[in-house]
């Protein structure tokens, strides 16, 4: 709901080029207008502009989805959003997801694709490998894990007892169904930024690289010096994914915990499912779904305009 | 020209083959049922009605559970809307009343004293206000059904279990032999709900539910529903459920109770015929193994014993829908149909006279439960309404996980009321 945003509006200025070399300016650019502009600008408002405004304007009202809203109640469906435990609790966990995928998912990828990214024997098999588990659907993920963490008869339950101890159910207690989460989602997602940084690696400009060596630079200092700053612009799309996509998370969540126990597990949307579309509750769920979208669009813009600009 | 008078015979008669296919009625019933043995019966009704009803054409659309629920105020509000629509009656039914959206069939209802045949406290479940706006169609009851190897294993004479204490015992004795006493699915919260709502049955009765709805006696955060949660408390911190009984959903729950691995599951009715189908070995517990104890009274309490808690579900009729939807409706919750049904074991039914199909001893007592009690008390998740109902299963859940004191989850369930209503 959050990141398209800025792309619709970058389209149309570029076209007039070819328009300018024919007639007198404007002319061309002006058909071109008028015949690209508007599906595009119907679609955007139909499907994007117009639900943001409606989301907007029903998260006033106390409305459970039947007939016009009538029961206008001002701000007050913020203040219960922000009175309820849970919606705290939701952005712990967005917090935490962000915070694991910036520390620990990007960096194993960047150490992964530096392995993976030089040509040698079965490294394209491992790349296949990794990446896998990002083609696999959401759902069908989130299933399997939920057998692979049952504490009566799941993978892990067999590992623990290999060991004699008696197996944890991570899925039932508070204190560690988000940490089940967490590691799904960097098993999940680590082999899509990999392959982010093996396509950026394999563009690099060799040169410089062997220039480094020549100048007897280690294979450490090539690296710190040469290689890495060379994939900030990687690095930093790589950044804006993750945290994007951690804003986002919600299929995941859904068949492993719904969010649970005692909202240990929720996310911000699957908060907003759980507590507005399930409830019917449209106003709140409304009013959560604004707060979401305000803090997507922040960082969004933010993180364009500063560390972004270049590209 | 010629052309032109080809093609407007042409139209014409494309709309005079259109008009009288139109003069046929297709009523469409939207349903949630997942047991295919009970949706072969729906068919069978559906085709030989109309059969006796020449020129209507019975459409049955499924929706899953969830998504039923999610997607029908949408539904309702759409010109195509089903004219039959699934119903557990209670806050939802309310809102949809308020909507507009249903249709009053109180007249063809009460015609021919069709209404006489129903049993009238189901009935009322779907009357607001004196006017009638579906039919019931089952009943359900809550209560324990218990796996009587293992309670024999534990020394656990469960036809003794009375009163809540007795419970108490009964799981601490289980426990000390080594067996689980009680299942319950508590990633799907409403199974947990049940032991509230059934403690605030029985120790506020009717008295105390009215009550609290009118905001009497400091409404969902007074004396009785503190001390549900208390009382419920009692038995959590004895630890009675299974391992991770917060990951387990009901299915899963039931499955556990029907591969034989605990003693008790506090269950609706219809688990009874549920465990076989979600037991591993897909035979589950055989009758003879099989026991059921009513929800134990709480010393004190306000409540009959006789007093039960249930679903009550049922069929609504929506605004715009066509008579013959009413007519089909009738025909189907009829004697005969509920008899059939019965003797499937899939409903304890609600019209008078179709019980005699029921051929299980365990449905049968249900069923003498039922007409027996003067108090039956809808779901709270369904009667409160989905905004309310929601929050007491989130706070029982909390109870039974340790996160919420009792009196905060009483206080919880009062603030969700009021921002409610």
């Amino acid at each position: 709901m959050s990141s398209p945003i800025g792309v619709a509006g970058e389209a149309a200025p570029q076209v007039g080029t070819r328009g300018a070399v024919r007639g007198p300016g404007w002319d061309g650019r002006f058909t071109v207008l008028i015949l690209f502009l508007p599906p595009a600008l119907l679609l955007f408002t139909l499907f994007v502009v117009l639900p943001i405004g409606e989301a907007a304007w029903y998260s006033g009202f106390n409305w459970n989805g039947f007939g016009r809203p009538t029961n206008w109640i001002g701000f007050d469906n913020y203040r219960f959003v922000l009175e309820t435990r849970a919606f705290w609790l939701a952005l712990r966990n967005n917090g935490l997801i962000i915070a694991v995928s910036l520390a620990i998912q990007l960096p194993l990828a960047l150490t992964l694709a530096l392995m993976l990214a030089e040509k040698f024997r079965g490294a394209v098999a491992l790349r296949m490998l990794f990446f896998m588990p990002y083609i696999l659907a959401e759902i069908a993920t989130g299933l399997i894990f939920s057998f692979v963490y049952d504490g009566d008869y799941g993978l892990v339950a067999s590992i623990w007892r290999t060991f004699g101890a008696e197996p944890p159910h991570l899925l039932a207690s508070t204190d560690t169904a988000m940490l089940a989460v967490l590691i799904v989602v960097v098993w999940k997602y680590f082999g899509f930024h990999m392959m982010l940084f093996i396509a950026a690696l394999q563009s690099l400009d060799k040169n410089l690289v062997e220039a480094a060596r020549i100048d007897g630079a280690t294979r450490t200092q090539t690296l710190r010096h040469v290689v890495i700053p060379l994939l900030y612009p990687t690095i930093r799309l790589s950044v804006f994914f993750a945290i994007i996509g951690s804003l986002q998370l919600f299929d995941l969540v859904m068949p492993l915990t719904r969010g649970g126990p005692a909202d240990s597990s929720n996310t911000l949307v699957s908060f907003l499912y759980n507590n507005g579309i399930s409830r019917m509750r449209v106003g709140y769920g409304s009013a959560i779904g604004v707060i979401l979208f305000a803090i997507c669009v922040t960082f969004a813009f933010t993180y364009k305009r500063w560390f972004m600009r270049d590209e | 020209m010629r052309l032109l008078g080809k093609l407007g015979l042409a139209a014409a008669a494309c709309l005079l083959w259109a008009s009288s296919a139109s003069a046929d009625t297709t009523v469409k019933w939207l349903h949630i049922e997942v047991n295919p043995a009970q949706v072969k019966i729906w068919e069978e009704v559906a085709r030989s009605y109309e059969a006796s009803h020449p020129g209507v054409k019975v459409e049955m659309q499924f929706l899953e559970n969830e998504a039923y629920k999610a997607k029908l105020p949408t539904i309702l509000q759409s010109k195509d809307r089903p004219h039959i629509i699934y119903s557990w009656a209670g806050g939802v039914l309310k809102t949809q009343i308020e909507a507009d959206v249903l249709a009053d069939i109180t007249d063809s209802v009460k015609s021919g004293g069709y209404s006489d045949t129903i049993a009238p406290a189901a009935l009322a479940a779907f009357t607001s206000n004196g006017k009638v706006y579906g039919l019931p169609t089952a009943l359900s009851q809550v209560g324990f059904l218990y796996n009587k190897d293992l309670m024999a294993k534990g020394n656990v004479d469960a036809s003794k279990i009375k009163t809540w204490d007795d419970l108490l015992g009964a799981v601490k004795t289980l426990r000390a032999a080594g067996v689980t006493p009680i299942v319950v699915g508590g990633a799907d919260k409403w199974p947990l709900h049940f032991y509230w709502t059934h403690l605030a049955v029985r120790i506020g009765g009717k008295p105390g539910f009215d009550a609290a709805l009118k905001g009497e006696n400091g409404g969902f955060a007074g004396e009785t529903f503190q001390k549900s949660g208390e009382l419920f408390k009692q038995l959590v911190d004895l630890q009675p459920f299974q391992n991770g009984f917060l990951g387990f959903k009901n299915p899963q729950a039931v499955g556990y109770f029907g591969d034989g691995k605990a003693a008790m599951i506090l269950a609706i009715s219809s688990f009874y015929h549920t465990q076989r189908a979600l037991a591993a070995d897909k035979v589950g517990l055989s009758d003879d193994k099989l026991g059921w104890f009513d929800f134990p009274v709480v010393p004190g309490g306000k409540g009959e014993p006789s007093d039960t808690l249930g679903g009550i579900t049922g069929w609504l009729i929506t605004k715009g829908a066509p008579k013959e939807a009413t007519d089909f409706l009738k025909f189907f919750i009829s004697k005969d149909v509920q008899a059939r049904l019965a003797a499937g074991n899939f409903i304890v039914p609600v019209v008078k006279g179709g019980e005699a199909g029921l051929n299980s001893a365990f449905m049968k007592q249900i069923a003498a439960n039922l007409a027996k009690s003067n108090y039956h008390q809808n779901f709270y998740d369904q009667s409160l309404g989905p905004s309310v109902g929601r929050v007491v299963n989130d706070v029982t859940a909390e109870i039974a996980g340790g996160s919420m004191s009792p009196q905060n989850a009483a206080k919880a369930i009062e603030a969700a009321y009021k921002q409610g209503n």
